[in-house]
């Protein structure tokens, strides 16, 4: 059994042969979570593709796709544990043609590993990953300098990469970054504390996972429920009632708490929380639970709970940093479906502000066209309000995605400013 | 250290609840598909407590390849009766009878395959617009690129390579008339985490997965059950031996492996030792590297 059993979600960034897949493999094969009949299949191929020794970085080729061409086209989901933690790795690739496949992994990441190759230093791909961890409120940030083993395991050529991060960085709003030199290859420093960088006083990249600080990485201050459906069982002895099913976004609810209900602003107290174990004293992000009230009130789903003295804003204007994922570039004035908590309306992007370069991260006021992977400030507008936070306050209640109802396909997702 | 955070257990347990419930307020008539193993019997138990105290509100959907283990039958009859549930069955019996598919030839034949249509056509026939499964993104490498929310086109078709994006806990299952979805709330739980929670909530399972004597045959590294289906090799000889199975599907693929683990405290330590993926004694994974890409692609489980 695992004695700190807290779950640690983290996204790996790097350009193409950074050493990702050889880093994700030497992880999984030096805590040894790898099986053998996985293994096996790794050697064969290995052996197959004339590779010298066991390629640890096959182990991460999913599709067929990806195998034939040996890059990583969509996430990949990767699970491990250690006696410390349980991990869950979103494994995205690094060509900018898949900025949207980062922003996915990193949305719900607590940590984001980002790759620099120690010969070439930051580049513009370490540049943009760094800001999109950063854009994503990842919390933590591991720059982990790869391929130590080439620039002679050098102090300098470390120091080097950290001082063109931190160069960089300094516009860029991250909370907590951390620099490890290893070599992924020959597995310095990720489980295993290098022999051969005596200089380095840090932790190896396995223990930093395994003990970095997440509990705080959640809002606790402001509670908020949006409710996603509501429970009225049609059985003896449940007649009346009528429970609010959903998951705590953030903060802390107790029985007795005096609730308002948003957008309506009725409000009420929590009578009860009800779970299939029993009643609950308080619930805390991310429990899910099912509220009652002392009042019957008509609430459905979409609404959302708050504590009386700390409420959301109420808005039909918002404006967010919004990410195009989607081949069909945004049409002009066209409405979408905008889905924010449990809340569905039509929106209509009313304006592009600017648009992000994301290798300079120069503000562009004159090219306005929202495409495949650009990354805009806008203006939405929508048909009803929405009970919304920042983004930087808050994750869940700050986050939603647009719609495109010709194709049903989510297009775009944004973080309100 | 704050007591305001949940354990792994419970922030997954956590996670698949919402799933469910999103599931429920997104679609129409979606159904749990139930094959009596054990992830589709902790995704009944999770759709169980997420709508507490009202009923489950999915019918469970099972596609019976007609080779059952005779154990799994009766545990998914007297489940269905406890929870008060619908059972949907998608016979592919019926579907051979009728001329929808033809049954595999030669010695490594099976029913595995068949199940495709058999489902999609039990998809299509009870109106299902999104069908829940135990599917888990670290049992196999194409199921890794699985989203929560998974789009399957008019044909019941998975397009791996442009898959709609799926961004924080967002889900996006709105579909056009015909497409529908699979749901897969445990998507990030792990085996030895399937193990734990049966365990702590301790749920009831099949004795299958319990150590018992067993009549078998050794065939390509597991031990395969002997029953009726079961067609003996001339150099293949049935013993007697105490297995225990760690994945269950059609009884004429499914390998057990020997154990002595009867409980459940030594079935988790058994798994926390295991050096084989809990899919390797499956004989329907291992035709070729990307055999689960492609059934899912064609719309499998």
């Amino acid at each position: 059994m695992i004695d700190n059993n807290q779950l640690l979600r983290f996204t790996t960034a790097g350009s193409v042969d950074d050493g990702k897949s050889t880093l994700i493999g030497r992880l999984l094969y030096d805590s040894k979570s790898i099986f053998e009949d996985q293994l096996e299949s790794i050697e064969n191929t290995s052996k197959q593709k004339g590779h010298e020794g066991v390629d640890l970085a096959l182990f991460t080729d999913g599709l067929r796709d990806e195998r034939e061409q040996g890059i990583t086209i969509d996430v990949a989901y990767r699970y491990f544990t250690t006696p410390k933690r349980k991990f869950i790795i979103a494994d995205t690739p690094g060509h900018i043609q898949y900025t949207r496949n980062m922003v996915t992994g990193a949305s719900t990441a607590n940590a984001a590993i980002i790759l620099v190759d120690a010969r070439h230093g930051v580049i513009e791909q370490t540049r943009r990953h760094a800001f999109i961890a950063s854009l994503l409120q990842i919390p933590h940030i591991i720059v982990c300098i790869n391929k130590m083993d080439l620039v002679d395991f050098s102090e300098e050529a470390y120091q080097n990469v950290i001082s063109q991060f931190e160069d960089f960085s300094a516009k860029l709003l991250v909370k907590d970054v951390r620099f490890i030199p290893i070599s992924a290859l020959l597995g310095d420093n990720v489980v295993n504390r290098s022999e051969n960088m005596a200089w380095y006083q840090g932790a190896p990249l396995l223990h930093t996972l395994e003990t970095m600080h997440i509990s705080s990485d959640l809002n606790k201050v402001d509670a908020r429920f949006p409710v996603q459906t509501v429970l009225r069982p049609q059985r003896e002895g449940y007649i009346d009632y009528r429970g609010y099913a959903g998951r705590v976004a953030s903060g802390v609810f107790r029985a007795g708490d005096e609730i308002t209900v948003l957008p309506s602003g009725f409000t009420s107290k929590i009578a009860f929380i009800d779970t299939y174990g029993g009643k609950v004293e308080e619930a805390f992000a991310p429990m899910s639970v099912s509220i009652t009230l002392e009042d019957d009130i008509d609430i459905s789903r979409g609404d959302m709970l708050v504590r009386s003295n700390n409420k959301t804003e109420v808005s039909q204007d918002v404006e967010v940093m919004l990410c195009w994922l989607n081949n069909q570039p945004a049409k002009d004035r066209a409405k979408y479906t905008i889905r924010h908590t449990s809340n569905d309306q039509k929106a209509m992007i009313k304006e592009v502000i600017y648009k992000i370069d994301i290798n300079t991260l120069e503000r562009n006021k004159d090219d306005k066209q929202l495409a495949m992977n650009d990354i805009c400030k806008v203006k939405l507008r929508t048909t009803k309000p929405l009970c919304v936070d920042s983004y930087r306050d808050n994750r869940v209640t700050g986050s939603l995605i647009l719609v495109d109802d010709a194709t049903n396909e989510t297009v775009a997702a944004g973080m309100i400013v | 250290m704050s007591k305001y955070y949940l354990n792994y257990l419970d922030e997954l347990e956590s996670e698949a609840i919402y799933v469910l419930r999103e599931v429920w307020a997104q679609f129409q008539n979606p159904v749990i598909l139930f094959s009596g193993g054990k992830d589709s019997i902790v995704v009944t138990h999770l759709a169980r407590k997420a709508f507490y105290p009202s009923k489950i509100p999915f019918s469970l959907m099972h596609v019976d390849t007609g080779h059952n283990f005779p154990e799994t039958i009766k545990f998914r009859d007297d489940l269905v009766k406890e929870l008060g549930a619908n059972l949907l069955v998608g016979s592919v019996q019926e579907s051979i009878d009728q001329g929808r598919v033809a049954e595999e030839k030669g010695k490594n034949a099976t029913r595995n395959a068949l199940q495709i249509t058999t489902l999609l056509d039990a998809i299509e026939s009870h109106k299902v617009d999104c069908a829940i499964g135990g599917g888990r993104r670290d049992e196999e490498k194409a199921r890794a690129k699985e989203r929560f929310f998974s789009h399957r086109d008019e044909f019941g078709q998975w397009d791996p390579k442009n898959q709609r994006p799926e961004l924080w806990n967002i889900f996006n299952g709105k579909y056009f008339q015909g497409e529908h979805f699979r749901a897969f709330p445990i998507s990030n739980w792990t085996e030895m985490d399937v193990w734990n929670y049966i365990r702590r909530e301790n749920i009831a399972i099949p004795s299958l997965y319990v150590a018992h004597e067993r009549e078998v045959v050794w065939r390509s590294g597991a031990w395969i059950p002997n029953s009726e289906f079961l067609v003996l090799e001339p150099h293949e000889e049935v013993v007697t031996k105490k297995i225990r199975f760690r994945t269950l599907g059609d009884i004429t693929i499914t390998g057990g492996i020997e154990s002595d683990a009867d409980t459940l405290d030594k079935i988790v330590d058994e798994v926390s030792t295991m050096r084989q993926t809990e899919r390797g004694n499956r004989s329907d994974d291992k035709r070729s590297e990307s055999a689960m890409e492609d059934r899912k692609r064609q719309g499998y489980f």
